[in-house]
């Protein structure tokens, strides 16, 4: 018998978890606010489905309801994935050690 | 056209990079390459989809539009923004990837043809699944997501709100949200599926409302960890690898920050999350209020204090924040440094209202990341220093939390300040602070309390160093 393959995402989806517990436990707690504003970002990635969404309609029918809600996704999650890796490198160059010989 | 198969090695790549974003926070120095790794994934993950759906019509001129337009405002924001205004920004940006997922939902279940997941009213049962429980939890975050920001920016109050009969509500809410689930999933009515929608807002709603400001760092963490989740559930129904692995990063890292945060309170999970933590105690603690008396000096005697010091410890906290007081803090440093005097700064877990809040506001005013301590690692030098200067801190400091058991906060790990020769506690006044308890430091032989504006009272001792 085949086995499903909802079974093989369900083993990605669980071990992922794991990479993420081991992962995060080691960021230092000074780039915590960081570490938020980047999973931010990432979680964005949310954006290929609605890229999906917006490309399904043919040229007639571009401004269906479905793809209608695909745009908007698509604008909501652009915010935050610029937003997100920006303000998150804008933080990042303000990480400083101290200056030598001081 | 990409094949099936090559884009899934794609995705898998770009979930790979992302792993490798969140490892590169492990030190400063390696951060800035993990961001760029991660802005690297995402650009794969984009490029990947365009290619595999190889539609260049007119359709993809109009993606490209609202990328464009998004990523303006995303790329504004990120350059307009103070950094004391993180913890609303992050909330915000939570918001909108709840709505985000909303939405891709809501378009797969009206066209799921162009996902491959059956015909409207035929939808597979699995992809239906993982649709509710991604709309429905992305829409738990956008509605709690408005609800922290509102709180944050203050349009909002952040006392808690509570009224009777609401846990048995929202165990209500929740339980129809699943019987929901259920009969759409049997029945692939849409009108079942927006009643889901609702009530998910509803009740995003409902959980943020008790819970008060200063509880904010667990409610963004768990806000994180949500639209994780929701991430996930879009991308088993899209069968997207990069999505199942960075809705799983996400949703675990939201999770131990939350647990974290819990930590540096000493209270569970579902104590935050229940709510009202002013509104309980506060009773408790006015019963034995008298009136005791305090040493209050001015920004000449602290100058004096801390001129003849040869070490001294920072305790930095969300009041600092709110009086803009890091960079006058940071030249009042410069200036002790001059003097060969031994500076470091010691910051709470729950210091501000988001993870790492103090640190990015320090990091702002140049503060070098090396002299910026966690509470383990300096706690034992608070007997060995010689001031303490405590600025926008409270509850943090209270030394009631080792000594009383019938305190609120008895048990929260708290920073030893007390333990120094002299301490020097910044605040506008002796009101309590978020637990609604008073602080036995403010009645100290040693304590002498600075009421003022905490950047102009360090401004006022830098001209008198």
């Amino acid at each position: 018998m085949e086995i499903d393959p909802f079974i093989f995402r369900l083993s990605i989806f669980i071990l992922s978890i794991f990479i993420g517990y081991y992962v995060v436990w080691s960021v230092t707690p000074s780039l915590h606010t960081p570490l938020m504003s980047v999973t931010n970002a990432i979680s964005s990635v949310i954006i290929v489905g609605a890229i999906i969404a917006g490309l399904a309609g043919n040229s007639d029918t571009i401004f269906n309801t479905s793809s209608i809600f695909g745009f908007l996704a698509i604008s909501l999650a652009a915010i935050n994935i610029f937003g997100g890796f920006l303000v998150t490198q804008r933080m990042l160059a303000m990480y400083k050690k101290k200056k030598k010989g001081k | 056209m990409l094949s099936a198969n090559l884009s899934a090695i794609f995705y898998l790549i770009s979930g790979v990079l992302f792993i490798l974003a969140l490892r590169g926070l492990s030190s400063p120095e390696t951060s800035r390459q993990g961001n760029f790794f991660g802005i690297l994934g995402m650009a794969i993950a984009i490029t990947v989809t365009f290619l595999s759906i190889g539609n260049f019509s007119s359709g993809f001129v109009i993606v490209l539009i609202f990328l464009l337009i998004g990523g303006l405002i995303g790329a504004f924001i990120a350059y307009k923004i103070p950094m004391t205004a993180m913890p609303e920004l992050v909330a915000g940006f939570h918001s909108l990837v709840g709505l985000a997922a909303v939405f891709v939902a809501i378009a797969a279940f009206l066209n799921p043809e162009a996902f491959n997941l059956g015909s409207p009213g035929n939808i597979k049962l699995g992809s239906l699944i993982e649709m509710s429980i991604g709309a429905a939890v992305g829409a738990i975050t956008f509605s709690g997501s408005i609800i922290a920001f509102l709180k944050l920016q203050g349009i909002m109050s952040g006392s808690p709100i509570t009224f009777k009969g609401q846990h048995p509500l929202n165990a209500l809410i929740l339980i129809s949200i699943i019987v929901i689930t259920y009969l759409l999933c049997s029945t692939q009515s849409s009108n079942l599926f927006w009643i889901l929608l609702a009530i998910s807002f509803l009740i995003g709603f409902l959980l943020i409302i008790p819970i008060g400001g200063a509880d904010m760092p667990v409610v963004i963490s768990m806000l994180n960890s949500y639209s994780g989740w929701a991430a996930a559930g879009i991308g088993f129904t899209l069968e997207n690898t990069a999505l199942i692995i960075t809705g799983a990063l996400v949703g675990s890292s939201g999770a131990i920050l939350s647990y974290i945060m819990c930590k540096g309170m000493n209270r569970s999970f579902f104590n935050v999350i229940l709510g009202g933590f002013g509104a309980t105690e506060q009773s408790a603690s006015t019963q034995n209020k008298e009136q005791r008396p305090v040493k209050s000096g001015n920004a000449d005697d602290a100058a004096f204090l801390m001129k003849n010091a040869s070490s001294v410890i920072i305790v930095p906290g969300y009041g600092m924040a709110v009086a803009q007081a890091q960079h006058a803090l940071r030249e009042m440093v410069d200036t002790l440094k001059k003097n060969d005097i031994k500076v470091s700064y010691a910051i709470h877990p729950v210091a501000g209202r988001m993870p790492g809040h103090m640190n990015v506001l320090l990091a702002e005013a140049n503060v070098p990341y090396d002299e910026v301590f966690e509470l383990e690692e300096i706690n034992n030098d608070f007997a060995n220093a010689d001031v303490a200067f405590v600025i926008g801190a409270n509850d943090v400091t209270n030394p009631v939390a080792k000594t009383d058991p019938q305190s609120p906060i008895y048990g929260m790990p708290v920073l030893d300040v007390e333990k120094c020769k002299s301490v020097l506690f910044v605040k506008r006044s002796l009101s309590p602070g978020y637990a609604g308890i008073d602080n036995d430091l403010f009645y100290k032989e040693n304590t002498l309390m600075l009421f003022a504006d905490a950047k102009k009272m360090t401004e006022d001792i830098t001209k008198n160093l």
